[in-house]
């Protein structure tokens, strides 16, 4: 696909663009989807399996096609003692998806993530790389509705 | 020079040595999962850590260089506290199957748990329970057992540049897989099986298939045949607890009678074969103008990689089917002719010292005898299984002849087991068919050795041929290079996929180093130069088969059933 690779063409030259290249596609379309992984190989010169290596590599890289709303989960310790587990089961009911899933309309997709640096208050979520801190799990649908 | 003191020994080591190989040169034995000793340093595993005075830390010995004056101790109780630690860790998302598994006894990973006498571990078991892919008929993974200690992926990445291995996620996640997570098949993987060899676990390895065999023994209508290559022999010995090269070959043709083969034959025969037919389409092109270089075309393996990685160079490659398969077109048609058997009823089974041969034996167009050419291919491995298995006392069995029109060889044949020796049989057959002079001394000493690219200009009375050699398919792939820019000098390239040629082959039992696949060459020439007859052409069986049957080099009966051609694989990621 000529569309990848233009995506890609500009971080040839720069050291490690891959990925750099990488988060350029996913602004377009939220993940990485086969032919953009082998692209990028061939453009950068390495083998596929090492351009595949680097996009299932970073957990802000997904193979898998991702819905428009993006909510990330810390599981950090902090964010772990404040009760993550109760706001990600609060998600589930809302979105009736799970941890690595996209709801059907092609929405919301929940992942996990490490600390995102608000530990000031905590449990901490951030949807499309919006925090919110200090959620609890009756605010759940309230922030959800924001994406409405 | 660095002098060092490991458990109290004091030991001068080269510069830049490290911990573990200064320890070797103290006679000190550190423990290993990830080190190997062909291949660069990953220091994954840990299970090497010693402690170093004046740091704080244990250090991996594998990773670590030593510094002057270094005093380090390998076996005190930290360090072994430490050690039974990681490999409980290991273990604890590693199958507990060891008595099902096929590297049982065979198994870095059992022998340590063995020796730090593991007895029971703290950590919940964790096996992931990931299916186990059996796409190719040569190889199966099965994940679970993966160590991820990445051996396998730099056997495909660095030793063959088949890149079909790689790494998937991170942390707890990481996985070994076929590039894009697909399986095996739809990967690059061209089923070489040097994989295999890197493995310390059972994580990857052949597909088995002696039952198979055995179903086919047990069926009183077959006539199980066997074919065996020239690099079986000088490794067999080590499946069975004999030194590399020891087996007799007339006691090996005794045990394969007593484990249920009906006629034992030799490929052998057909690499004889072979050269007079590749030898005489050498010189078919170069006198006629044909596609140069022409690339030798018997390692399953690398005709994989050809039709993979270089499709557009498929006219290079020799027509002449393997040995493999020359033999399987004949055995059902000429032999079974010669015999008077119905050839519906030959169960024609090869031993080879490879998996990717389990492939080519399957590949559909194998089947010019009128039905499938090869029936099974069974490895070295599986060899020694099945000998292993019948409980043969190789000390007191008697030789026995290889049976007859199939069954006779020339030193050339056996040399083609080891890299290099194909060329040097066609050029000790090729030199006699231009100069029409006898070749007083047969040894192209140029084409031997480890050495991973070889090549000469060899004058045929005023026809001066350049070769090339190459063995492991990253070498391969910068002669490939050379050809495709249009800069290669040579007429002639051999190629074999694995490193050593058939002698290092994915399905020979399992090599840890270079070092036993230099082991194994010499078992190989010694045979050689113990035979009468050192020329191809000199095969009294292979002069009756052009007298009776097929007349001549590359004629009408030679091109239905010898020579085959090839298909761009049109493998989208490479």
């Amino acid at each position: 696909m000529a569309e990848f690779k233009e995506i890609i063409m500009p971080f040839k030259n720069t050291p490690g663009g891959i990925i750099q290249a990488f988060h350029a596609v996913q602004k377009k379309i939220n993940y990485l989807p086969e032919n953009a992984i082998i692209d990028a190989a061939e453009v950068f010169g390495i083998p596929v399996k090492e351009a595949y290596g680097v996009a299932t590599f970073y957990s802000y890289f997904s193979i898998k096609p991702r819905g428009k709303y993006i909510i990330r989960i810390c599981e950090s310790a902090p964010c772990h003692v404040a009760g993550a587990a109760e706001i990600i089961a609060s998600l589930e009911r809302e979105l009736g998806i799970k941890i690595g899933e996209t709801t059907g309309d092609g929405k919301f997709t929940m992942e996990l993530t490490e600390c995102v640096g608000q530990c000031q208050a905590t449990p901490v979520i951030t949807i499309n790389g919006k925090p919110y801190a200090g959620v609890t799990p009756q605010q759940v649908a309230e922030i959800l509705a924001e994406y409405e | 020079m660095i002098n060092v003191i490991i458990d109290g020994i004091k030991v001068s080591a080269p510069d830049n040595a490290s911990i573990l190989q200064a320890a070797e040169l103290a006679g000190v034995k550190v423990p290993t999962l990830c080190y190997h000793p062909d291949q660069a340093i990953k220091a994954n595993c840990r299970v090497c850590v010693c402690e170093v005075e004046g740091l704080p830390l244990l250090q991996a010995a594998c990773s670590t260089p030593i510094r002057d004056g270094m005093v380090i101790r390998t076996n005190t109780p930290a360090v072994i506290e430490a050690r039974r630690t990681i490999l409980q860790l290991i273990l604890a998302h590693h199958p507990q199957d060891c008595l099902n598994c096929i590297r049982n006894k065979n198994c870095e990973l059992q022998a340590l748990a063995e020796q730090y006498a593991i007895r029971e571990n703290p950590f919940e078991l964790m096996v992931r329970g990931l299916p186990r892919d059996t796409s190719t008929p040569s190889i199966v993974r099965d994940p679970d057992k993966c160590i991820l200690c990445r051996r396998c992926e730099y056997a495909c990445s660095e030793f063959q540049s088949v890149n079909a291995l790689g790494l998937e996620n991170r942390g707890n996640h990481a996985m070994i897989v076929p590039s894009l997570g697909k399986d095996l098949l739809e990967s690059p993987c061209v089923m070489c099986g040097q994989c295999i060899h890197a493995c310390p676990v059972g994580a990857i390895h052949e597909n088995e298939e002696i039952d198979e065999f055995l179903a086919a023994v047990a069926d009183p209508d077959k006539i199980v045949v066997t074919q065996m290559a020239p690099a079986v022999r000088v490794a067999i010995g080590e499946e069975v607890g004999m030194a590399t090269g020891d087996m007799d070959m007339n006691v090996l043709v005794t045990a394969l009678r007593q484990i249920g083969f009906d006629y034992v034959l030799h490929t052998n025969f057909t690499a004889d074969l072979t050269i007079l037919e590749e030898g005489n389409e050498l010189l078919k092109r170069v006198k006629e103008g044909g596609k140069l270089p022409m690339f030798t075309s018997c390692s399953p393996g690398w005709i994989n990689f050809c039709e993979t990685y270089y499709p557009d160079l498929l006219d290079n490659l020799s027509t002449c089917k393997s040995p493999q398969q020359m033999f399987g077109a004949l055995v059902k048609t000429y032999w079974a002719e010669k015999m008077g058997v119905d050839p519906s009823k030959i169960y024609s089974v090869s031993i080879m010292p490879c998996t990717a041969k389990k492939f080519e034996a399957a590949r559909p167009e194998m089947n010019s005898s009128g039905y499938r050419d090869v029936d099974l291919v069974l490895t070295t491995r599986e060899l020694g299984r099945l000998f292993r298995m019948t409980g043969l006392d190789f000390s007191r069995i008697a030789p026995g002849k290889f049976d007859s029109w199939m069954g006779a060889y020339t030193g050339a044949a056996v040399i083609f087991g080891a890299t290099g020796g194909v060329m040097e049989a066609a050029l000790r057959t090729v030199y006699e068919v231009v100069t029409g002079n006898e070749l007083k001394d047969v040894n192209f000493t140029f084409a031997r050795g480890m050495e991973g690219i070889k090549e000469a200009e060899i004058d045929l009375n005023g026809l001066k041929v350049r070769v090339a050699i190459a063995h492991g398919l990253a070498n391969a792939r910068k002669v490939m290079d050379q050809v495709r820019a249009g800069e290669s000098p040579y007429h002639f390239i051999e190629i074999m996929a694995c490193p050593g040629g058939c002698i290092g082959g994915g399905g020979q039992p399992i090599t840890k180093s270079n070092a036993k696949r230099a082991e194994r060459i010499e078992g190989i020439y010694k045979e050689d130069e113990g035979l009468l007859l050192r020329k191809s052409h000199e095969n009294p069986e292979v002069i009756q088969i052009y007298e009776e049957f097929l007349h001549e080099p590359l004629g009408h009966k030679s091109h239905e059933l010898l020579h085959t051609h090839y298909h761009d694989k049109n493998k989208k990621f490479l």
